[in-house]
């Protein structure tokens, strides 16, 4: 701690003395620590197995998986690996459902569909919270804060737009694209579903959604919810799998608009998928967004930028502010601050509402995180790591920062998915615009200063989808998201997002 | 301007706050899930840490001699809960309050410099300040002068403290800024440092006779400061919300934030004060129904 150690001093004044410091007339100082409040699971309904929702049904198939909390390393449930023959038949309902039905659903009647899906979803934010969490490994404060209600707020915002397209695009004739394959990643599974799902409905498309590996429970309740919703059979299909369930949705000749969220090493994979087909493509990959806090920033504020930028999710978060770029005359005034700051973040049980940091969303990705870290003291970056005790069972890591770390350190360089800062500096703007730019992603960045004009000039320099000045990871379902270079293209989110999911 | 060295130090301190992200972190420490044995113990500690209120043109020697016996014993009967750390009085009340308190430790804090707008001469002030504490202040409470910070005449302020602080001698000496008329966060920080270089053994938020008084944000921000304070010069200042705290819920959220921001040895009387006149009964109120588990009704706990 670079605060000054010191114990009170006694109070000089005779006539002050009155009150002691004591609670209860009693002069031992009593540490007050918060209890555990646990987040009650009593009121949560998950089966202890998961077959696929396809055309409105739930339909077995041959193998299934275990899908465990990665804060206990126990088993939550099983779920359906969908195999090639089960995609087929989720797009094949998904064609049906909309030649026969969804194309000729009124948009009205489509903006009713989606507003119940929300209404309902609403009445189980609570239970979707716990799932997710537990899923997951998120802190139940960020899934009640962040991703349900965002989720929520995607499907009311995109039933809004059902009826109202040709306003959104006013003199343009268009149609919807067909039938639409989806795969989300593990780190926000519901807020991605619904960032996908929303617009295509909206916009009058069927959906193959593929939920990820580690995560897939709250995209079956979502299931159950569309079930409730009384949506007509086929146009949501909900499957699960790994890696080749994937890519047989991406290569199915009757899908015709990929939306993919994920990783950029198969973001890539997919482009040389679909070349020389026709199919629609939106990427949403990885970043290594650069956090930028210049001398005359709102320091205290900056810091919890800081903060909320890379230990959000565990890190886990694609415009994750995992560069931090300092100008050099406020660097150990930030540093230092940022060290008292680590010390009050806590680290534990995901359920308990008092958990900032939770449990890592699994053992791959801690050994991913592990390593790299290894590899950050290997190039000789200083390291730092707060003093807090981990849970025995379950995955966790300690959010950690690194000094001394020159653009050249793998840790600079790739998107390490944790909560693991890199600490950079600069001296004058430009350095600031060259820097932050000097790597193959480009999703977002964050800008820290009082003055105006310099935000105005950094935003227009800098190559990055979304920038936040004076904050960061704030997400609306009106404004668009998504990257520059390999952190991908097309947009999620707003009017953009509605045009990716239409024919022009 | 004409500022001298002593307040030549402000310029080092990074002055820029930035309101939307102070708020954010506000609300967010407000969150925090107190229960079982962490709010039984945080109820006797906030109680511990009032300075139990009365500042009214009313106010009279029954009034505060009630008041009084209430700071010494707030419930009845219990050994167990502790007695407040101050009752706050305007200077015709200290006597009252100074011989109601004798022997129980609880101090007497006065109000002086004019308050609560503090317009008058400086002269008065200091006169006003040395009386109180002849009279038997063991705190005293001034106000600045806001007109003069809101001029930018930053020296005078810096002036005005130190004044009142050596017209002080051994009584303790909070600062009140009366943040809501200081308006920005940026007023806030800058006030709350120049009282800190001036002298203040604690900064405090408001006189409770402007809207708005305290805040949880307003009081990050003079935390940040008090903490910013203390590293670059070793000194340990103290804090004193006050104003509109009124429930259990409200004065957990100031501790946690203490908590958060300070760190445990600022969690006590002698650093931190809840300014409340109503607070204390609803302490009791979620103390005993932690003890016993039921609500009780208001009526059982006295209105003093």
């Amino acid at each position: 701690m670079t605060f000054r150690e010191k114990s009170i001093p006694v109070q000089k004044h005779s006539r002050a003395n009155g009150s002691s410091g004591s609670i209860s007339g009693n002069s031992k100082k009593i540490i007050w620590e918060y209890a555990r409040t646990t987040e009650a699971k009593d009121h949560i309904n998950i089966k202890e197995r998961y077959d696929l929702f396809i055309n409105g049904k739930w339909q077995k198939t041959k193998k299934y998986f275990g899908t465990i909390n990665p804060a206990t390393e126990e088993m939550i449930s099983e779920v359906a690996s969908a195999s090639t023959e089960d995609v087929n038949r989720a797009v094949t309902a998904a064609e049906k459902a909309y030649k026969n039905v969804w194309s000729k659903t009124p948009a009205k009647e489509r903006a009713k569909y989606i507003f119940r899906i929300a209404r309902i979803m609403q009445e189980k934010a609570r239970e979707f919270a716990v799932i997710e969490t537990m899923d997951g490994g998120k802190p139940i404060k960020e899934s009640k804060s962040v991703d349900i209600p965002l989720a929520l707020a995607h499907f009311f915002y995109y039933a809004g737009w059902a009826d109202k397209l040709k306003y959104a695009f006013p003199n343009q004739s268009f149609s919807p694209i067909g039938v639409v394959g989806q795969i989300i990643p593990w780190n926000f599974p519901l807020l991605m579903a619904a960032w996908k799902i929303a617009p295509a409905l909206a916009c009058g498309n069927t959906v193959v959604i593929k939920s990820a590996e580690t995560t897939p429970l709250t995209l079956f309740k979502l299931a159950e919810v569309i079930e409730e919703a009384g949506l007509p059979d086929g146009v949501v299909n909900i499957i699960s799998g790994a890696g080749d369930t994937g890519a047989a949705i991406v290569n199915h000749p009757k899908v015709n608009k990929i939306a993919f969220t994920g990783s950029t090493d198969v973001g890539k994979l997919i482009m040389r998928s679909v070349a020389g087909t026709d199919k629609k493509v939106t990427l949403e990959l990885g970043g290594k967004a650069a956090n930028i806090i210049f001398e005359d920033a709102p320091i205290d504020q900056a810091v919890e930028g800081i903060v909320n930028g890379i230990y959000f999710n565990q890190g886990h978060v694609c415009c994750a502010g995992s560069r931090l770029f300092v100008q050099e005359s406020v660097k150990n005034l930030v540093v230092k601050k940022l060290k008292h700051r680590l010390k009050s973040l806590r680290v534990g049980d995901p359920l308990d509402k008092n958990t900032d940091v939770g449990a890592i969303n699994s053992k791959i990705q801690l050994k991913k995180i592990t390593e790299l870290v290894a590899s950050g003291i290997d190039e000789g970056c200083t390291i730092y790591q707060p003093e807090c005790s981990l849970p025995e069972k379950g995955y966790f890591f300690k959010p950690t920062f690194f000094t001394n770390v020159a653009q050249s350190s793998r840790i600079a360089q790739e998107e390490i998915f944790g909560p693991v800062l890199s600490v950079l500096t600069f001296r004058t703007p430009k350095e600031a615009i060259e820097k932050a730019n000097n790597t193959q992603y480009g999703l977002s960045a964050g800008i820290w200063t009082d003055k105006g004009s310099k935000i105005f000039k950094m935003v227009s320099a800098l190559k990055a989808g979304v920038i936040w000045s004076n904050t960061y990871n704030k997400f609306n379902p009106a404004s668009p998201f998504g990257g520059y270079k390999e952190s991908g293209f097309g947009r999620e989110g707003g009017l953009q997002g509605l045009k990716e999911y239409l024919k022009f | 301007m004409n500022i001298n060295t002593e307040l030549k130090s402000l310029e080092s301190f990074h002055l820029a706050v930035d309101e939307t992200g102070a708020k954010e972190r506000a609300s967010s420490i407000a969150g925090r899930s107190i229960k079982k044995e962490s709010k039984v113990l945080a109820i006797k500690m906030a109680a511990s840490m009032i300075d139990l209120t009365t500042l009214e043109g009313k106010d009279s020697d029954g009034k505060v001699y009630a008041m009084c016996q209430k700071a010494m014993r707030p419930l009845e009967g219990d050994s167990d809960f502790p007695h407040v750390a101050a009752v706050c009085v305007y200077p015709n009340l200290i006597k009252t309050a100074k011989a109601a308190l004798a022997g129980s430790g609880v101090n007497v804090a006065s109000v002086a410099t004019s308050f609560p707008s503090g317009q008058s001469p400086m002269k008065l002030k200091i006169e006003e300040v040395k009386k109180v504490v002849q009279m038997g202040a063991d705190e005293v409470d001034m106000v600045i002068s806001r007109g003069e910070f809101l001029e930018g005449n930053y020296q005078y302020t810096f002036d005005e403290v130190k004044a009142i602080k050596e017209a002080c001698g051994e009584a303790h000496l909070k600062v009140i800024l009366e943040t809501g008329e200081l308006e920005t966060f940026d007023n806030v920080r800058k006030a709350s440092i120049i009282s800190m270089l001036a002298g203040a053994d604690f900064i405090k938020t408001s006189t409770g006779k402007v809207q708005p008084a305290a805040t949880l944000p307003v009081t990050l921000v003079m935390l940040e400061a008090i903490r910013d304070f203390y590293n670059e010069t070793g000194k340990i200042i103290g804090m004193k919300p006050a104003g509109g705290i009124r429930t259990t819920k409200d004065a957990i959220s100031y501790l946690c934030l203490v908590k958060e921001t300070l760190g445990d040895m600022w969690l006590t009387p002698q650093l931190f004060r809840l300014g409340a006149s109503t607070l204390l009964n609803d302490l009791l109120m979620q103390y005993k129904k932690e003890m016993t588990g039921a609500y009780q009704s208001a009526d059982y706990f006295s209105n003093d």
